[in-house]
């Protein structure tokens, strides 16, 4: 094992990494020793508090499976239609034209910079204020558009990278051969960006899903948070366990998403096909220079 | 109700739009606070930010390090943590930590114990970025570099703090900086466990006056302010530490 950081261990260094390794192996059972006594002076660790979700389905069907499902149409609805919205803004940011061109930067750069839950909180007001919608149905609405203003900008960002990504010489090839601007882009570089920005675009929605949550804990949208409450209160009090075991399902949700975006990631740079452009997945989180803007991220709740 | 608003429908009356508009955000200013509030959400953000840089970097110090039960463990943090939605994080820390299991943190009243809560729940949470913007800082310095310190004859102390960090630490600043930008929006989610920050008030104002599109704009704003020069500034300092590879 050597990297940049240490070179192939010799027979001291491994001595010492032995003794890094029981000292912390040590701190690790104390703090574990330490939660465990905790949990079980309180009674979370009683077989009854865990029961209903090893032993019949009726906590699943009731509680998880519901709030599951709202989870999930509230991720799908979202990134169905933040996607055009945000092809849509991303291609007008890289137009010819100002007047296109810096509005477009305007409300890209502007919904990027406020909170998810602030927009929220406006769609929560606006569609109780100014539509007819059903009040049942208005949590679904708030968050869907909250996560859609906020979404829809940050996969503008990642549609103009992807394109941005690309060869400069496939647009000067479409010049050459006479195509006009529009061609260009949606015969040329759109459907090759497309490709390439897939593992952003999945990436992207494992923070849609883990914002859903938001409307859960404060707009009253029945999601899987939201099952947490009326579960531990008819269970008799077992909110660990109940925690435990949503925070495990958003955990497996996400985790699948982000394996498959770093093997579409993997699969898409192998592929001899493609120009060899690829948005890395985790790219939009962390690395500024992907998306191209100067500030904000979708490394939000 | 605050007192400030109910004079509103009166003086609505006279005056041009424009002067209209002003007298309402003034009596927003003294009916609400709205200064404090955001002075909470800087607060969060400062305090999480110092306490997620620290776990962060002790969490990267063992994920790159040459131990495998600490980089295992730092590994399955990571991957677990930001897997998890910051509301449910932030939910468990009232409902589980303190009123399930009684950690308070040492403090007394509920205002102080919800608050010290988000912080730790905006810790644990963050320092999961952290810890992979440090370590994908690290991974841009190229293996070469090190293996032309150790060619040099310098020991591994001397690699590490005369050629690879120095290097490292300038590659992190961009992405800290969106780290640090999402970390300032997150603070929102505080207001599930009912910490008195923007967007808890946004809330409570929203349902108490009837000025939706004027609310949002002064929110909305606010947080422009808060997250925009933080980009643009050390955006620059990013760029213009990073080295040209």
């Amino acid at each position: 094992m050597s990297s940049v950081l240490y070179d192939a261990q010799g027979p001291r260094a491994k001595r010492r990494n032995v003794l890094y390794t029981v000292v912390f192996l040590l701190a690790v059972v104390a703090i574990g020793w330490w939660m465990f006594r905790t949990l079980s002076d309180k009674g979370q660790l009683d077989w009854e508090k865990w029961k209903p979700f090893f032993s019949g389905s009726e906590a699943w069907t009731t509680y998880i499976l519901p709030g599951l499902w709202n989870t999930l149409i509230a991720a799908v609805l979202s990134v169905v239609i933040a996607l055009p919205l945000g092809a849509v803004f991303g291609i007008a940011r890289l137009s010819d034209h100002a007047w296109i061109r810096v509005p477009a930067g305007v409300i890209v750069e502007f919904f990027r910079a406020i909170p998810v839950l602030i927009l929220m909180i406006f769609g929560v007001a606006l569609f109780s204020q100014y539509t007819s919608v059903n009040s049942d149905d208005r949590p679904l609405y708030a968050v869907v558009t909250g996560l859609v203003l906020y979404n829809a900008s940050v996969l503008a960002e990642i549609v103009r990278a992807g394109i941005l990504a690309l060869p400069k010489g496939q647009a000067e090839a479409a010049q050459a051969i006479g195509l006009r601007k529009t061609q260009t882009m949606t015969s040329i570089l759109l459907p090759q960006a497309v490709t390439a920005m897939l593992p952003a675009i999945v990436s992207q929605l494992v923070v849609i899903v883990k914002d859903t949550a938001l409307g859960g804990a404060l707009l009253t949208f029945p999601d899987l948070l939201a099952a947490v409450g009326p579960m531990s209160s008819y269970y008799g009090a077992n909110t660990i366990a109940s925690f435990t075991i949503v925070a495990l399902i958003f955990v497996l949700l996400n985790f699948a998403l982000t394996s498959f975006a770093s093997w579409l990631e993997r699969r898409l740079r192998r592929s001899k096909r493609s120009t060899g452009a690829v948005l890395a997945a985790e790219d939009e989180e962390i690395n500024p220079a992907a998306v191209g803007g100067g500030f904000g991220s979708g490394a939000s709740a | 109700m605050p007192a400030g608003c109910a004079a509103l429908p009166e003086r609505r009356a006279r005056g041009p739009p424009h002067a209209e508009a002003r007298e309402i955000v003034f009596d927003f200013l003294q009916g609400y606070d709205l200064l404090g509030a955001f002075w909470v959400t800087v607060q969060l953000t400062l305090l999480s930010a110092a306490g997620s840089l620290v776990w962060g970097t002790v969490l990267a110090a063992m994920r790159v390090g040459p131990v495998p039960l600490m980089r295992g463990f730092a590994n399955a943090y990571v991957n677990i943590v930001r897997n998890i939605p910051l509301t449910v994080v932030i939910l468990f820390t009232s409902l589980g930590l303190f009123q399930t299991l009684s950690i308070n943190l040492g403090g007394q009243r509920f205002e102080t114990i919800n608050f010290r809560l988000a912080v730790l729940g905006l810790v644990a949470y963050t320092a999961a970025f952290v810890c992979e913007a440090i370590r994908s800082g690290i991974n841009t310095v190229p293996v070469g570099q090190a293996e032309a310190a150790r060619a040099l004859g310098l020991n591994f102390t001397q690699a590490l703090t005369l050629v690879v960090l120095p290097q490292a630490f300038r590659s992190v600043v961009g992405p800290l900086t969106n780290v640090l930008i999402a970390l300032t929006k997150n603070t929102t989610v505080a207001a599930a466990i009912g910490v008195a920050e923007a967007a808890l008030l946004m809330k409570e104002m929203i349902e108490n006056e009837a000025q939706l599109l004027l609310i949002s704009a002064i929110f909305a704003f606010g947080f422009v302010c808060l997250t925009l020069p933080t980009g643009l500034i050390l955006g620059w300092v990013g760029k213009k530490a990073a080295v040209k590879r």
